[in-house]
């Protein structure tokens, strides 16, 4: 009984990080056959980071400890997150740290490190991507928190397993406010991961780079580091749209069976947002920065009229 | 035998030695003010001495739930006066001791740049009259005595925001906040004087009962007096003008006290009044603070953003942290309003917990800028810059209060923000639709309010600290005297222990506000223990150490595993790439270009000025500029469209009144005789 509960824990605080690299590899996979060219294989993240390991350091002179110190922390905050949200056992009910403001919060602890690591090493470009990056997380929140809240109302608990696992029957009676704090949630999940029309998480064009410009100055395993955790807030997120807005496939029992179908489904449910998002980004162009406050703003505003009509039914 | 020291410590004598102690620092100061390093030492002694002893009074008090309590019986008015300590009154003595602590601690290095130029002796005298007179607002309960010592409160701060006289901008910073704070102590007044009436008694036990029987409309009226008034006080928007001008003036470990405690005697009087002295309370009350909270908050946070002087910068952020107080208490009123007994006592929690944390890091905070400008002799964050290598411990310091002001997990900050998110999620659905929107908007506001907060800290933090040194005074800068560092450690400690023992602390302050709420039940709160804080309905659980040390635990082992697959690589230092220019400190970003865009989408609301001045080489052409230069500022819209049409307003009545005095005392004669036989009529009818 405890051997499997054990087991079950180890995968779950283990899943983020070793599966987080692939979904980077199959976005950028499907985005390169969208684009008409062949691709790297799925597998080259976990080459890239593997090589990241390997290579030696070139630190700033300018730079401070803080510079060194928060790859760690903000991997750190990933590894936490993981293990807070729910992913494929319900027997994993974190009622320690699975608050959802726990959540937004834990991003916002890294997304303010990464920012100071940016203004640290004095260059010009950590400072404007700080600054950019800063204010889309700031105008963000409010989305995020708000399309969290709606679901949180129709289940009555602010905590992400118990609303993964009572959603589920609750869902088509209150569907026109889920849909729409999902739409809210996908404008969210697009500004705080770096991607189109936010961010272009592959350009190395200066005046376009918001997160690549933060951690221009890191090299070797700081870098692998930070490369990692952004993989793994990416699919953190895709964990919460999946496992939150459509609550199906968390298992409750022990079996083994059971588990592993549980574990291919969140897989497949995760490689669907993955092809979505990929699709999403082939389809758009990167907007000026001063149009993306509208699209937060409207998500902010879409995720209010879903709290609107929950509270009323 | 415990309890029996408890007693010793908890009783009127104890309070008593605890003021004369103040008094003795401020006429010692006085008396020593012809050497300045003997009246530092002993003012700063005396404070520290009378902060110990008042933080064990209040602990004392706190932990048996006893109520000390003294009062004299005159047929003078002014001498007939009551002293009760209640838990909520022991709570505010506790943070203000406690700031007063680590303040006076930071004094005694900090004072020495004074040395010579100003008096220290005077300081001491107000800076002991100030600590006392706050100790007294929040224990007095008596509507007169009350009266005369929060005007003691005010003057003494008056005279510390003065301090530094030579600096004409700090006379005319005093002088406004000695206007406004007279104007909100006249509607304290109002207030009172209505009470009065209403129960024929100063005294707020007779206050308390009195007041059952009065109609709703006068106990609206008052209510909304004593919003305005110590609303005034505490920095609420459209109130505030004083604050971010006044905050800055004083010595910073003035400034220190003046936003971390003194803006929170005006809380503390808020709760007082319209939780204790008023009730039963009405629904609006509640909505009527959510939405003054909501404004505060949010149009601090961005005033914050848009400044460049750090302590006026942090004086706003005291504006911003005051509005999401104001939510937990309008919550509380909400609920209690409407018997949502267990509710009310629950967002009163959040409403005190945020104010004994914002006490603490945005002490912390002036603190940390104190010995910033002392190092740098600026104010202008634009001249700082890579201080976190000649301060790092500073810089520690200062890093460890701006992640707790901007909510971030795990330190104490977040809790109270969770506490005040929970208390509002509870208020959108408790209501019918019509009352819970103003709670999602409230939601929405405090969501936006602690991104740009985070925004504010990281601009703050990054150019004060991080890059290279923009000016000489920067780099040259000095580590602070080992005193000033011990005060911000007790404060940074403070702030990290806040957040880990939530749940302990959550248990005081729940028997506190359930004291207060009629019909509030401690027991009913749910878990509130070491590791978990959650609701007996499991709406919310959370446990803040296991945040803390889940992220500790995880990063810890990750260097370890790092370390060790690694070792081998090595690390070189070489400049920072720039495209192969030269690196100047002109290439970093700077706080007017970090918050720049953030001011550009709120442009309409805070309405930036830009005014450029252009230099041609030839002045006919106007092809080839010379020298380009831009103010960018922010156009004051509380003066034109709030201030100036009432100051209008006032004089034009005062001419009308003008008609009536004549200047021949046989009109004044006349006017008198009319008074009295109007007086006989109305009291004879």
């Amino acid at each position: 009984m405890t051997t499997t509960v054990f087991i079950i824990w180890g995968i779950h605080l283990l899943l983020i990080p070793a599966l987080s690299p692939f979904c980077i590899g199959v976005t950028r996979k499907i985005k390169a056959r969208l684009q008409n060219r062949a691709g790297a294989s799925v597998w080259q993240p976990y080459r890239d980071l593997r090589k990241l390991f390997c290579k030696d350091e070139v630190i700033s002179q300018d730079a401070s400890w803080l510079f060194r110190v928060v790859p760690y922390l903000i991997f750190a905050s990933t590894l936490v997150l993981g293990a807070s949200i729910p992913l494929f056992s319900a027997r994993v009910q974190n009622l320690l740290t699975g608050d959802f403001l726990v959540i937004v919060y834990l991003i916002a602890f890294g997304t303010f490190l990464l920012a100071l690591a940016g203004i640290d090493t004095g260059g010009a470009f950590g400072g404007f991507a700080a600054s950019r990056e800063m204010t889309i997380a700031a105008l963000t929140e409010g989305g995020l928190i708000l399309s969290l809240l709606t679901l949180a109302l129709l289940c009555h608990s602010t905590n992400l397993a118990v609303i993964a696992d009572t959603l589920g029957p609750r869902y088509f009676l209150s569907f026109v406010p889920i849909v729409l704090a999902f739409i809210s949630f996908m404008i969210a999940l697009l500004a705080e991961t770096c991607r189109y029309p936010f961010d272009n998480p592959s350009t190395h064009l200066e005046l376009t780079m918001i997160h690549e410009a933060m951690i221009l100055e890191y090299s070797g395993k700081r870098l692998a580091l930070l490369e990692w955790s952004a993989a793994n807030k990416y699919l953190v997120f895709i964990a919460l749209g999946a496992n939150l807005f459509f609550p199906w496939g968390i298992t409750h029992s022990q079996s083994s069976i059971a588990l592993l179908v549980a574990l291919l489904l969140f897989v497949a449910k995760a490689l669907m947002f993955c092809l979505a998002i990929a699709v999403l980004e082939s389809s758009i162009a990167k907007f000026r920065f001063f149009r993306l406050p509208d699209l937060l703003f409207t998500s902010f505003i879409i995720s209010i009229i879903a709290l609107g009509l929950t509270v009323k039914s | 035998m415990q309890n029996h020291q408890f007693d010793l410590i908890a009783s009127p004598g104890f309070f008593i030695a605890t003021l004369l102690i103040y008094a003795g620092g401020a006429i010692g100061s006085l008396l020593l003010q012809n050497n300045d390093r003997r009246a530092a030492l002993w003012s700063t002694l005396a404070a520290i001495a009378g902060s110990i002893l008042g933080v064990s009074f209040a602990v004392a008090a706190l932990l048996r739930g006893i109520i000390p309590a003294f009062t004299s019986e005159s047929t003078f008015p002014l001498l007939s006066t009551s002293f009760y300590v209640d838990s909520l009154s022991a709570l505010f003595v506790l943070a203000i001791c406690l700031v007063a602590l680590c303040c006076s601690i930071y004094a005694l290095g900090y004072l020495r740049h004074y040395y010579a130029k100003y008096n220290i002796g005077l300081l001491g005298f107000f800076y002991h009259a100030f600590i006392a007179s706050m100790i007294l607002v929040v224990t007095v309960h008596n509507a007169l005595s009350f009266l005369i010592v929060w005007e003691l409160m005010s003057l003494a701060s008056f005279f510390l925001v003065i301090y530094e006289h030579r600096d004409s901008a700090n006379i005319r910073a005093g002088i406004l906040y000695f206007v406004m704070t007279h104007v909100g102590t006249a509607f304290v007044i109002f207030a009172f004087l209505l009470m009065y009436q209403a129960t024929g008694s100063f005294e707020f036990s007779a206050i308390r009962v009195g007041l059952d029987y009065a109609s709703p409309i006068l106990r609206g009226v008052i209510f909304l007096a004593a919003l305005i008034g110590f609303g005034t006080k505490a920095g609420m928007i459209p109130v505030h003008i004083w604050l971010p001008s006044a905050h800055p003036a004083a010595p910073s470990h003035v400034s220190a006290l003046m936003s971390g405690v003194m803006i929170k005697t005006g809380i503390y009087m808020l709760i007082r009044v319209s939780l204790d002295l008023l009730p039963p309370g009405e629904l609006w009350w509640g909505m009527t603070v959510l939405v003054a909270g909501s404004l505060s908050a949010l149009l601090g946070v961005l005033y914050a953003l848009s400044e460049h002087d750090l302590k006026k910068l942090l004086a706003y952020h005291s504006i911003e942290n005051i509005g999401i107080i104001l939510m937990g208490i309008g919550c509380t009123l909400a609920f209690s309003a409407t018997g949502h007994n267990t509710l009310a006592t629950f967002s009163l929690i959040a409403a005190l917990y945020h104010t004994i944390n914002h006490a603490t890091f945005k002490a912390l905070l002036f603190l940390g800028a104190g010995a910033v400008i002392s190092a740098t002799q600026t104010r202008n964050i634009e001249h700082y810059g890579g201080m976190i290598k000649t301060m790092p411990q500073t810089a520690l310091f200062f890093l460890i209060g701006s992640m707790a002001i901007s909510a971030l997990p795990p330190l104490n900050g977040f809790f109270s923000e969770w506490l005040t998110f929970q208390s509002l999620f509870r208020g959108a659905t408790s209501f019918d639709a019509f009352h819970d929107f103003p709670f999602i908007l409230t939601i929405g506001a405090l969501a936006l309010t602690s991104g740009l907060a985070a925004a504010c800290f990281v601009k703050v933090f990054g150019v004060t600290f991080l890059a290279r040194p923009r000016s000489t005074g920067a780099a040259q800068a000095k580590e602070a005297p080992f005193s000033m560092r011990m005060g911000m450690a007790g404060l940074a400690i403070i702030a990290i222990a806040l957040g880990l023992f939530a749940g302990p602390v959550s248990r005081v302050l729940g028997q506190i506000s359930a004291n207060l709420i009629p019909g509030g039940k401690a027991e009913s709160l749910g878990e509130l223990n070491l590791i978990t804080v959650s609701s007996p309905d499991k709406f919310y659980t959370i446990s803040m150490p296991a945040v803390f040390l889940s992220l500790l635990a995880a990063s810890i082992i990750l260097s370890l595993l790092v370390f060790l697959m690694t070792r081998s690589r090595r690390v070189r230092i070489a400049p920072t790439w720039d495209c192969g220019t030269d690196l100047t400190p002109r290439m970093e970003i700077t706080a007017t270009g970090f918050a720049r865009s953030i001011i550009t989408i709120f442009k309409g609301v805070l309405r930036p000025s830009r005014q450029t001045d252009i230099e041609y080489h030839d002045s006919r052409l106007r092809y080839f500029p010379k020298m380009e230069k831009v103010i960018l500022g922010q156009r004051d819209i509380y003066q034109p469209y709030f201030y100036q049409p009432l100051r209008e307003l006032i004089s034009k009545l005062a001419i009308q009144v003008k008609r009536i005095q004549s200047g021949k005392i046989n009109a004044y004669v006349l006017y008198i005789l009319l008074t009295l036989l109007g007086l006989l009529i109305y009291f004879l009818r």
